[in-house]
């Protein structure tokens, strides 16, 4: 629901940048306006039903342990989310959450495409190797990490561990914000470097021998070219991974399940709660409008900076 | 002084040999020309001297100082490319002042030399445009003033003219000749087009597969070629060649017979020839003229005659199915298949021995 929200208002956003076409008659407007006034309107319907749905519940007494006690509350529910002692562990976790895992996948994913770049034997099935994080389906590559890799008895970081002597590490209870970056990271740095990967084959090798005769050295060739290239591929990992690291929900109820109390628990996994394991849906939906507002804004910033570096680069 | 001096240089890429031992020398002041069919090597030698080829053995001095194994930014050389390589996302006063920072000149020193290449180039009213909002011209000439702050010893091109359309070709040939003569600078340009090579350079270097066939002076090449491939390359249109036989060959000249039966007395030293070896003779289209059957060496049949308005050129079939060009006034008129008689200018053809080596012409003996 924030992602359908979020995408009609970015696209709205991106409208209004876009330079408008001059010289088109007021008939040809009239006809084009009509012509897409049909998805309009669906999408419209699409997004304002489960909208307006959504802040009438978030108005009413709404539990479903109480049924038939709908009666209107008025901003009662927002005020209970918002002072419930799992919502500003929510939005800090939400926050950290995205803001490492776009930090680690843009930062890793400039310095492994840059590497996989050169030439090398077996280029080919490394760059598939890397890719393919991507194609696991996030339940199952939480179950992997969970099972496989972090378990305090019979995963593969517990042997390492024991190998030299230490005492391994119960990740989840001892580390476990960072054991769902860890996961989610894994997951998404196979998408900044399938986009990087591409941006850099487009980068022009002329170029870079002549910033070589003019004295550039490797540092220099790096930040004058490759970085202002990759600045709009960026840009485009930066606004996708954070729509969808927003409402990130498999990893964190594969895993812990939010816990340990509410260290793993980001704002779509404290609405998940809220209404299926309270069954209230009021508050729920408080939740929920109050998710898409935050969204609405790193959606604002995100889209300006995006469509930025877009009208920038042309 | 930027005395250029290549050694024994050669270039493999794997198994393939670029470039199969180049020894040149280029003076300074020197608008030297590479000129050659696409894939002899031009460009690899260009790279090589620029740094961006690793060579595989040999060397290359600027003045006395060895650079053969140099990086590209130490050997004091500056390159304008094909596809003028500006950086997209710097202005073209950043373009122009970016080897100048890397070089951590001050500040007033870059102004004043942007400014100065800015000045001789036409530029100062784009110094703060990105490369995209200029024309092609455009982005050439700052391409050229990204390499003249620099002041480099010796100014290297790759073909820098060719993405452009003609017209603006022509007024770029013209600004290089004049931007050479400003700068008295060493420049190497590497092109296949001999019509900048004719009209750019002091020195121009026949490549063709990996060897130089010929150094010198434009004319020089053109008058006296060295051999068959230098005089089919240089001139528009090309020479035609005809296969022939000596007959005699003595001091005074060489008589040879063309294969439908004519036979002609040549003022060539033929001294090295046998009797009766095959030989090729060259002649130029300007050096063939249209006669009277009667009085003409040969006869030929008009096949198709291009009119250009100044100059007409014919392509006339000999009985042996050889096609010579023939340069005829613009108002010369003619009808498809007609038979028509051709001499030569005999002083002006070329001989070719069988490994396709020109053979000397005599000097003119006081008649």
């Amino acid at each position: 629901m924030e992602t359908k929200i979020l995408d009609a208002d970015a696209i709205r956003t991106m409208q209004d940048t876009a330079p408008t076409a001059g010289g088109v008659s007021k008939q040809k407007a009239r006809i084009s306006r009509l012509m897409v006034s049909p998805s309009v309107l669906l999408l419209l319907l699409w997004m304002v039903v489960p909208l307006s749905m959504t802040i009438y519940f978030s108005l009413i007494r709404y539990n479903l342990l109480y049924p038939g006690e709908n009666e209107y509350v008025g901003l009662e529910n927002f005020r209970f989310f918002v002072t419930d002692l799992g919502f500003m562990a929510g939005m800090t976790n939400t926050l950290l959450l995205v803001g490492s895992v776009l930090l680690i996948t843009v930062v890793f994913g400039v310095l492994i495409s840059l590497l996989i770049n050169l030439a090398f034997w077996g280029q080919g099935i490394v760059r598939i190797l890397l890719i393919s994080p991507f194609f696991i389906m996030p339940t199952v590559n939480a179950l992997v990490w969970k099972n496989l890799l972090l378990h305090p008895v019979s995963g593969v970081f517990a042997a390492i561990w024991q190998f030299f002597g230490a005492q391994p590490i119960d990740w989840f209870s001892e580390l476990p914000l960072f054991s769902i970056i860890m996961i989610v990271s894994w997951q998404w740095l196979p998408f900044a470097i399938l986009l990087l990967m591409t941006a850099l084959q487009s980068l022009d090798q002329e170029q870079q021998e002549a910033a070589r005769l003019d004295g550039a050295g490797p540092w220099a060739l790096f930040w004058h070219l490759t970085r202002p290239h990759l600045a709009r591929p960026i840009a485009v990992v930066v606004m996708i991974e954070t729509i969808f690291l927003l409402s990130l929900f498999a990893e964190i109820f594969t895993t812990t399940g939010g816990g340990p109390g509410y260290e793993t628990t980001n704002l779509a996994y404290l609405i998940y709660s809220q209404a299926l394991l309270q069954f209230d849906v009021g508050l729920a939906s408080a939740g929920g409008l109050i998710a898409v507002i935050l969204a609405n804004i790193a959606a604002f910033f995100l889209v300006r900076v995006v469509g930025k570096s877009l009208t920038d680069k042309q | 002084m930027a005395d250029l001096t290549i050694k024994n240089l050669k270039k493999s890429f794997g198994d393939v040999e670029i470039l199969k031992g180049i020894n040149l020398t280029i003076k300074d002041h020197e608008f030297v020309v590479f000129v050659g069919p696409s894939g002899c090597g031009k460009s690899t030698l260009l790279r090589s001297i620029a740094g961006l080829e690793e060579v595989t053995s040999g060397h290359i001095y600027l003045d006395d100082r060895e650079i053969t194994e140099l990086a590209p930014a130490k050997r004091d050389l500056a390159m304008v490319f094909q596809s003028y390589a500006l950086y997209p996302h710097m202005s073209v006063r950043k373009n122009m002042s970016f080897a100048l920072e890397l070089a951590k000149e001050s500040k007033e020193t870059i102004n004043a030399k942007v400014a100065e290449a800015a000045r001789i180039l036409e530029l100062e009213p784009l110094l703060e445009r990105k490369p995209k909002e200029l024309s092609g011209g455009q982005r050439q000439r700052v391409a050229i003033g990204r390499s003249i702050v620099r002041q480099p010893k010796v100014f290297l091109f790759d073909e820098p003219l060719s993405n452009l359309d003609a017209a603006l070709r022509v007024q770029m040939r013209l600004e290089l000749a004049r931007l050479h003569h400003d700068l008295k600078a060493t420049m190497i340009y590497v092109t296949h087009d001999q019509v900048e090579a004719m009209t750019l350079a002091n020195k121009v270097v026949v490549l063709n597969q990996g060897q130089i066939e010929q150094v010198g002076s434009p004319m020089e090449l053109y008058h006296s070629p060295a051999n068959r491939f230098v005089a089919g390359f240089l001139g528009m249109p090309k020479m035609s060649f005809l296969p022939a036989t000596v007959l005699v060959c003595d001091h005074q000249g060489t008589r040879i017979q063309l294969d439908d039966g004519a036979t002609l007395t040549l003022p060539v030293d033929g001294t090295s020839l046998r009797k009766y070896s095959p030989v090729t003779l060259g002649v130029r289209p300007e050096n063939i003229h249209v006669a009277d059957p009667a009085e003409s060496h040969f006869t030929g049949r008009l096949d198709i005659a291009e009119n250009l308005g100044s100059d007409t050129y014919c392509y006339v079939k000999t009985s042996t199915g050889e096609t010579l060009t023939v340069r005829t006034p613009g108002n010369f008129t003619c009808n498809f298949g007609q038979q028509i008689g051709l001499s030569l200018e005999l002083d002006q053809c070329h001989l070719f021995d069988d490994q396709e080596q020109a053979l000397p012409r005599l000097e003119r003996i006081a008649a």
